[in-house]
């Protein structure tokens, strides 16, 4: 057997893909569009927004194959190696409809019906793990799904009514994914995989080893994880990014870990696959971590990426640095740790040399008396970017601020913490006033831009309501007055 | 077997979409979809990078050059005329030769092997421009003494001047309403596959297939038979397709013919922001007279428009923004102005409503500053000014409403929705001055029906009967999503007593149904339906007349009944009919026709019926909003809108419920954004923001009002659907309003201009606040 494998290989459908000239820019959408004539599944952006293009991937695990749905308009092809890759033709195979196009159909959910294909797959996924959602849940899962007719409440409708129209214990993906997962096991051989040469090089190293090692011999090339934003780059500005090194499928740097102390998450976890573990020791992250991208966008997201593109308008880095999260820094020379906040060098530079990858990132657990908050105002509630964000964290002692940590993305070049706040905040007594008080310092710490996202006006004046917000809602708990919409929401 | 007693998906019915399986399978082929023909080539468009000036050099040898590369298209290679003016203006090149007049202005096209190809080669142009003064909103254009895209409008009745004087109150203001992207799932496509001679057949995703014909054959310089147009659906239109895919199908038209190859053109999803219009943004000045009950004396508007740089459908859209600058409501003295504002920004467009909405919120606006100038429910000051009896029905442009239901509609629904106690709980709960503020809101709209440019009124269909019985259906209007085929089909179902199934709805082709008018204005199954109607009915008479010379019975003894033709005492299978029948060598293809009666309109004098009928609603709608960052939530809305007698209620309901959210939508976080440049920057779903599941009111009461039926002989006596609802979302609008007006005790009109972004919002409850 060769040390190297040069092919990508998956299952598209009921049939297996092998492909051993894959160029390094090839997207899924285009192999299903152009090259396998599956023109079900549609580009309504080609950035991850829409949903048009949503398919399950499916990976092995615990004896099953887990299916998430994603964007195959950003979702680079060398990247489904070794999943099942599964389109709308294959959910209408056979001439019978499945339950949630059934209940699609029944409902009247779809009218010019271009976005009705993948909104079928983001139900298919939800109703596989929930086969009875509550709306919430429902809404969660077609945050990443714009329809333009319908209004969507047929399509609710629809998703609330799935399950009258079958079990998912009976669905095919289910009943047959323990004889798929050695398959796709199978596929995976655990070699590292090479396609192309030079700038056309598609890698897939087998490890966190490996990849040091693959880092070593190509310094500079493009880490590709989650793609929702390299995805962008070939997408939208038709960038070269080769040679093109794709981690997403690391296990070992998916980790995640949760102790007594801390929270440590693998770089390339997902948003998805982080949720449990950070919300549970952070409860605070709870209704924030629902409001990053869409489902797709959380399923295929990693927070290492999220992280180390330096965005200054990143989701993750202002709670996580005001958490006090430090990160891993690992290359074939060894491995060095630093404070999140101290990766960002200024706009477009991290601290990360060619040959280093982000490893892991830590989140220690608060001490006695922290108070936690995070919070993110964009134009839409859902599936946008911030036009700020905040992560507040501060340590009341005996009614007193010993220490406060606030940082804000969307009001300077990187994300960054308001340090002048700080000061302004520590020693002070934890009333509103300090709050108000502590706010007219965000002047000294930032000087916002305006764009369409936001006037540097508002974003300095929401950033100072935050501040009193962080206050004002922790006041008379399970009562009194409400100071934010809720996050969770019911239909009466 | 138990005999029928009713077809299946007759007129009536809640028929679901013919195409809803495919739908749900992805077997719904759209143009993109369509296996291109061997050796199809792709077109891209390179673009302006300057909002106004002139172009000193165009250098595409790199272009020309680049892998993949077949060639470019610049206006040089326009063999007919170079002009795609939809009003046949002379003021829309393909391509301009001389002057850019927006920022994304095609410029040229290139045409490669691959789409990836030509998309790469269009970026490595290099044009230089010797750069103009650009002016982007209507009132820069004003300050810079910009022209009218096309001849503004006035309507007059009474004298404004004296009701002035003599009122107890006058409040001028004004505001500004943002425009919006279709945001059609689906974007533009275009197909071109060149035939012999001058022939060249279209695929293509537009609502109005004529025009395209006429398009391609004026910049092909080639008579309009020798062009084709097909569209099977579209992935949504809502008005950006009706013109706005001139330019791509001309353009792949003339690469077609010069390549002999077929050519497809699809932008990607910014190229067909940043490059097709929208609706257009208005900035509206009112000033309005009214007396101390609430009641309007005197209306003066002016309404001036962001047309972008031609005149493209600004004229009939500002048009129709003054036919509704009423809303539903009486001005006994009223004087409205348009002024359509040539701007640097892209040629501004149709959009459901077609100006008609802003229009609506112009007469909205000053409902809400009389209300709360006099402390007001501002339901009261609705229900003192709705058109009524007494004189109080002739509207602006001097048509008397004859068919006003509004105070029906509005009382049934201020009782369903409980209006007066929840909005008294309202009050209490933003009296206690929390953080979240609520408010409450139920907007009437009244909708007129018809294109106004009176000759588009017209609609033919064709239906072919086969030997075995089953039923060809074609027709001129175009299907969108809206359930137009599902509707037409259901006509032609009732007529000839036959299940929906037995009918084979085709592909709209200039081919079958000539002179066609765009899709819009609400009007396809108005017009496609009747005309259908006159297909069938004229096979069903000479079906008649056969079945009655063959079996020998009266003609009045024959009828389409649900299971075959009653022929005397026996009833015949329909198939066993027509097969006799062809036999006996009957015609049994019919083309039909038909053109709206009782509708005239003098533009020049400002009067006539423009309209056949109104269509009317209302809308009730609550939220919350977070007055420490303008965030807000829509808690509640319940609507009451009339389709007259429904042609199929699952359509209307999709209709209503989807009209709702989008004109939500366009109030609220869609926001279009262009740099001082010139540059839009909101031109893809990641920057412009449109409403997702979770955004749709957290409890959401739809209904129709059964117990309409429309006064007028329209198709089966319903009503047109496609726009009305669209305006129900300024419900939400008010209701915002009304949460940021309680921050100054309801004294102080917030004049919240749209759309009404988390920030805007926060703004006005600053600015109220800094006022109390």
């Amino acid at each position: 057997m060769q040390r190297h494998r040069g092919e990508i290989r998956f299952i598209l459908n009921d049939r297996q893909v092998t492909l051993d000239d894959v160029r390094a820019d090839a997207m899924l959408l285009d192999h299903l569009r152009l090259v396998r004539g599956l023109t079900g599944t549609k580009e309504g952006c080609a950035e991850g927004d829409c949903g048009a293009c949503t398919v399950l991937v499916g990976r092995p695990r615990d004896g099953t194959v887990d299916y998430e749905p994603v964007n195959a308009c950003i979702r680079f092809l060398a990247s489904v190696d070794g999943c099942h890759v599964v389109t709308v033709e294959h959910l209408g195979a056979g001439g019978t409809l499945r339950p949630v196009q059934r209940a699609m159909v029944d409902h009247n959910a779809s009218q010019c019906g271009f976005c009705t294909p993948g909104f079928v797959m983001a139900l298919q996924a939800l109703w596989m793990r929930t086969p009875t959602p509550t709306v919430t849940q429902a809404e969660t899962a077609l945050q990443g799904n714009l329809c333009r007719c319908t209004g969507y409440a047929p399509i609710l409708r629809a998703a609330l009514d799935a399950s009258a129209h079958g079990n998912p214990a009976d669905d095919p993906l289910v009943t047959l994914g323990p004889e798929l997962a050695p398959r796709l096991a199978e596929l995976r051989d655990g070699r590292r995989v090479v396609c192309g040469e030079g700038r056309n090089a598609v890698i897939l190293p087998c490890s966190g080893e490996d990849l040091a090692e693959v880092l070593a011999e190509t310094p500079g090339a493009t880490l590709i994880a989650g793609a929702t934003d390299v995805g962008l780059w070939v997408t939208k500005e038709l960038r070269d990014v080769g040679p093109a090194v794709f981690i997403g499928h690391l296990e070992d740097l998916a980790a995640v870990e949760v102790t007594s102390r801390d929270v440590t998450l693998g770089a390339v976890a997902s948003y998805s696959g982080a949720e449990a573990a950070l919300t549970g020791a952070f409860p605070h992250l709870t209704d924030y971590w629902t409001r990053i991208g869409g489902w797709q966008v959380r399923n295929m997201g990693t927070i290492g990426g999220n992280i180390a593109n330096g965005s200054p308008i990143g989701d993750t880095p202002p709670p996580l640095i005001a958490m006090g999260a430090e990160i891993t820094l690992r290359s074939a020379r060894g491995r060095r740790v630093l404070a999140l906040e101290d990766f960002f060098l200024g706009y477009g530079r991290q601290d990360r040399a060619p040959d280093e990858f982000l490893e892991t990132i830590r989140i220690p657990r608060p001490e006695a008396g922290r108070i936690d908050a995070a919070y993110k105002i964009s134009k839409r509630r859902d599936e946008d970017i911030s036009a700020l964000a905040a992560g507040l964290s501060v340590l009341v002692r005996d009614g007193i601020i010993i220490r406060a940590r606030i940082a804000f993305g969307g009001m300077a070049a990187t994300p960054a913490r308001a340090r002048a706040v700080e000061a302004a905040l520590e020693g002070q007594p934890w009333t509103e006033a300090s709050l108000v008080a502590a706010g007219a310092a965000l002047t000294d710490d930032f000087t916002p831009i305006s764009d369409w996202r936001a006037s540097a006006e508002y974003r300095m004046l929401a950033a100072r309501n935050l501040l009193r917000r962080f206050y004002l809602e922790r006041q008379a708990p399970g009562g009194g007055r409400t100071v934010r919409l809720d996050g969770v929401r019911e239909t009466g | 077997m138990k005999e029928n007693v009713t077809i299946r998906g007759g007129a009536h019915a809640a028929q679901t979409h013919d195409s809803a399986v495919k739908h749900v399978t992805g077997e719904a082929r759209y143009t993109d979809d369509i296996a291109g023909p061997a050796g199809m080539l792709h077109g891209c468009f390179g673009l302006s990078e300057v909002a106004h000036g002139l172009i000193r050099d165009m250098d595409l040898s790199e272009v020309a050059s680049a892998a993949g590369v077949v060639g470019v298209l610049t206006a040089a290679d326009i063999p007919g005329r170079n002009d795609i003016s939809p009003t046949g203006r002379d003021d829309e090149p393909v391509f301009p030769d001389r002057e850019v007049q927006f920022h994304g202005q095609p410029l040229f096209m290139v045409v490669a092997e691959t789409r990836d190809a030509a998309r790469r080669a269009a970026l490595l142009a290099r044009v230089t421009y010797e750069e103009l003064p650009h002016a982007l909103d209507p009132l820069a254009a004003q300050t810079a003494g910009y022209p009218h895209v096309t001849e503004p409008l006035k309507l007059e009745r009474g004298e404004i001047a004296p009701a002035q004087k003599s009122a107890d109150h006058r409040i001028r203001g004004r505001v500004a309403v943002g425009g919006q992207d279709h945001m059609y799932l689906e974007g533009h496509v275009a197909l071109a596959i060149p035939g012999e001679d001058d022939d060249v057949i279209l695929h293509s995703s537009t609502q109005h297939p004529s025009e395209v014909q006429h398009m391609v054959a004026r910049v092909l310089g080639v008579a309009c038979n020798a062009v084709t147009v097909n569209v099977r659906r579209m992935g949504g239109g809502f008005g950006g397709k009706e013109t706005q895919m001139n330019i791509f199908c001309a353009a792949a038209a003339v690469a077609a013919k010069k390549w002999t190859r077929a050519v497809k053109i699809r932008p990607d999803r910014d190229q067909d922001m940043i490059a097709t219009g929208k609706r257009h943004d208005f900035v509206i000045d009112y000033d309005v007279a009214f007396d101390g009950s609430g009641r309007i004396a005197a209306v003066d508007g002016v309404l001036a428009a962001r047309c972008g740089y031609s005149a493209d459908l600004s004229g009939p859209v500002t048009d129709r923004a003054l036919f509704h600058a009423d809303n539903a409501y009486y001005y006994p003295n009223v004087r409205l102005r348009s002024r359509p504002m040539k701007t640097n920004t892209v040629s501004n467009t149709a959009f459901r409503g077609f100006g008609g909405p802003q229009g609506v919120i112009a007469a909205e606006r000053m409902i809400e500053e009389i209300a709360y100038a006099l402390e007001m429910d501002p339901l009261d000051v609705r229900k003192a000014n709705f058109y009524g009896p007494g004189g109080r029905d002739v509207t602006p442009y001097h048509q008397t409403v004859e068919d006003n239901i509004l105070n029906r509609v509005v009382e049934e629904l201020e009782a369903s929705a409980a209006y007066r106690e929840r909005r008294a709980a309202v009050i209490a709960h933003n009296a206690k001055g929390g953080i979240i503020r609520r408010g409450i809101a139920l907007t009437p709209v009244k909708f007129g029906i018809s294109f106004t440019a009176t000759w588009f009124n017209q609609a033919g269909a064709l239906i072919h009967v086969y030997s075995d019985g089953s039923i060809h259906l074609n027709h001129g209007g175009t299907e969108m999503g809206q359930g137009l085929n599902t509707k037409v089909a259901q006509v032609v179902a009732d007529a000839f007593q036959v299940d929906f199934d037995r009918i084979k709805i085709t592909t709209t082709t200039t081919g079958k149904v000539p002179n066609t008018s765009a899709t819009a204005a609400s009007s396809g199954s108005d017009l496609n339906g009747m005309a259908a109607l006159d297909a069938a009915e004229q096979i069903k008479a000479r079906l008649t007349a056969f079945a009655a010379w063959h079996w020998a019975v009266p003609e009045a003894a024959v009828a389409f009944v649900p299971g075959g033709v009653q022929v005397g005492g026996e009833t015949v299978p329909f198939a066993d009919l027509v097969r006799a029948a062809y036999a006996a060598r009957v015609h049994l293809s019919a083309a039909g026709f038909y053109k709206t009666p009782r509708i005239h309109w003098d533009r020049a004098a400002g009067k006539g019926r423009p309209f056949y009928y109104f269509a009317y609603g209302a809308a009730c709608s609550e939220v919350s909003v977070d007055t420490l960052s303008g965030e807000y939530r829509i808690e509640r809305t319940d609507i009451l809108h009339d389709v007259g007698r429904s042609l199929n209620p699952a359509v209307d309901l999709g209709q209503v419920e989807g009209g709702f959210v989008q004109g939500v939508g366009w109030l609220t976080t869609e926001e279009l954004w262009w740099d001082e440049a010139g540059r839009l920057r909101t031109h893809a779903p990641s920057t412009y923001k449109i409403p997702l599941a979770s955004d749709r009111p957290r409890v959401f009461n739809v209904a129709l009002a059964d117990w309409s039926e429309n006064r007028e002989l329209t198709i089966k006596r319903s009503k047109a659907v496609g726009e009305p609802p669209f305006m129900l979302g300024i419900s939400v609008l008010e209701a915002l309003s009304m949460a940021v007006a309680s921050v100054a005790g309801y004294r102080e009109c917030p004049r919240l201009d749209t759309p009404a972004t988390p920030e805007r919002v926060l703004m006005a409850v600053e600015r109220l606040k800094g006022a109390v």
